[in-house]
């Protein structure tokens, strides 16, 4: 330990570190803290308190060597007199032995990075799909409840219920802090990476003025998961969805306030650097030769922006070899609109008015009835399914976007 | 922890008696058995007779009412359980996953209450 100067400026740059220590490590230590506790809430409090006695001994003693070996060994103490003054049941006695075995450790600082396992118990398909987005931008990217509650549009109580109900079933239901095994592996996996990607989609609608772009931290957790379990094709394929979509994202919206689609989007305006890195980790997870629909997701989105303009024909293909994972109305829907794009509009269209029962309720659908109307020159069915697709649009750009394709009608 | 296996289905749906279908089931409620046994964690479970044989009762203002049927009237019934003494749900949802009936009705999975904390 190095003496520190008392007075406010020791104050301040104590402060200012354990800031930075909490920002770049939080979910490091929280993961190790609830890797043995099995307990969220009790590691949440048990950090907190460190930090909190940081501040104090780091003013008074200096910077410790290692700040987040000091955090997490103060932690724990925290914790075990958390579990003392509690009366120790059964179960927090078994975690306060693992505990003492952990402090035994000699190095404080060789931190081990639990973090995959806190994210796969956060992503438990236990939890409402809500809660675990909730829960995982909480824990791992240190999101507070505020600015998670923002992102929802709730009320920040409201989202502090529900992190503290997923908290409590993770521990009542005995959801473990643990990577699954190969029998669990693919469908755990499948839960993780969906509800990353809901991250990054919630934050693709809401734009990039938000105080915590929600795309950035959905980018840091791919990277981080594709980090700690490297060479699975399936992550590698999410995590190439994601950077080629996000690529696109500043040529998402026309100079008129229009969305776009791939096809009209200015190519000056996507990521040149996102673009190569997303092909280049599409390319190395489809040599590894286990496709999965994450990977036919990158694909497409791959399709979607090849030069000159969206290659159609193989777009339709991989909808239809990613029905094969998915056989939902929505994937059928998606190649109907490929397969007419690609020189077949009268197919298309019969299956996309087969689908009328699924997803009579599903905006997208009277969008694409509506392009694949006009397509096929029936102009005042086209007119009428716009009209439709209008009324339902999620927001106002999507909505100026259909009134373009409405007018260029000419009805 | 133990957690309880509530098997939820709904009769029109199970296989006939005599049935190839029936006989497949039989035989993997036999292998979910074995299965549980020889890993020890089977701490208990039973079938229990059809809802045409349930009755049901409350006490209302001191006065036990007693009437005809199951709890509440649902397509889908319980018809047995098992209870499982396993490290956690990942291990439960394993085993629960074993159970014929989960391929026609529902599994429930609840950890019991652990009344004895100081053990």
């Amino acid at each position: 330990m190095s003496p520190a100067a008392p007075g406010p400026a020791a104050a301040i740059a104590v402060a200012r570190e354990l800031d930075r220590v909490m920002r770049s490590d939080r979910g490091r230590l929280l993961a190790a803290l609830a890797a043995g506790l099995r307990d969220l809430s009790l590691a949440e409090e048990a950090l907190q308190e460190a930090a909190i006695s940081a501040l104090g001994h780091w003013a008074r003693s200096g910077l410790p060597r290692s700040p987040q070996g000091w955090l997490l060994q103060v932690a724990r103490r925290k914790a075990i007199d958390r579990l003392r003054g509690a009366g120790r049941d059964a179960r927090k006695a078994e975690a306060l032995a693992r505990l003492v075995v952990d402090e035994a450790a000699p190095e404080p600082e060789a931190i081990p990075d639990e973090r995959l396992r806190l994210i796969f118990a956060c992503c438990h398909p236990s939890l409402e799909m809500k809660s675990r987005v909730a829960l995982t931008l909480r824990t791992v990217c240190g999101l507070t409840t505020p600015e998670i509650a923002r992102a929802f549009l709730d009320a920040e109580p409201t989202m502090g219920q529900r992190l503290s109900r997923a908290k409590a079933k993770i521990a009542a239901a005995g959801i473990p802090f643990a990577v699954p095994e190969a029998e669990l592996w693919p469908a755990r996996l499948e839960a993780v990476l969906t509800t990353v990607y809901l991250i990054f989609t919630t934050g693709y609608v809401a734009g990039p003025g938000e105080p915590r772009d929600l795309c950035h931290e959905a980018e840091y957790l791919m990277r981080l998961i594709d980090r700690l379990r490297p060479e699975d094709p399936e992550i590698e394929g999410a995590l190439a969805m994601m950077l080629l979509t996000a690529a696109r994202r500043a040529a998402r919206i026309g100079a008129d306030g229009a969305s776009l689609p791939p096809a009209v989007q200015d190519r000056s305006l996507w990521d040149g650097a996102r673009l190569a890195e997303g092909r280049a980790i599409l390319a190395a997870a489809v040599a590894r030769r286990r496709p999965g629909p994450f990977q036919i997701k990158a694909a497409i989105a791959d399709c979607q922006m090849a030069e000159p303009g969206p290659d159609w024909p193989q777009i339709a293909a991989l909808y239809g070899a990613l029905w094969r994972h998915e056989p939902t109305p929505v994937v059928s829907l998606n190649a109907a609109v490929a397969l007419a794009e690609a020189g077949e509009p009268a197919r298309g269209l019969a299956i996309v008015e087969s689908l009328e029962g699924h997803l009579a309720g599903y905006q997208p659908w009277h969008a694409a009835r509506a392009a694949l109307l006009a397509m096929t020159g029936d102009r005042a069915a086209a007119a009428s399914a716009y009209q439709q697709a209008i009324a339902l649009a999620p927001g106002p750009a999507e909505a100026l976007f259909l009134q373009r394709m409405l007018a260029s009608l000419g009805t | 922890m133990q957690y309880m296996l509530l098997i939820y289905n709904d009769p029109a749906l199970e296989p006939a008696y005599g049935t190839p279908e029936f006989n497949e089931m039989m035989g993997g409620y036999f292998a979910a058995n074995e299965r549980m046994k020889a890993d020890g964690v089977l701490r208990g479970g039973e079938g229990l007779q059809g809802v045409e044989t349930a009755t049901s009762l409350r006490i209302k203002s001191g006065k036990v009412e007693t009437m005809d049927g199951p709890f509440a009237e649902t397509r889908e019934h319980l018809g047995g359980y098992y209870v499982i003494d396993v490290p956690d749900l990942d291990a439960a949802l394993t085993y629960a996953a074993l159970i014929p009936s989960a391929h026609f009705g529902t599994i429930e999975l609840r950890p019991l209450m652990d009344y004895n904390p100081a053990s």
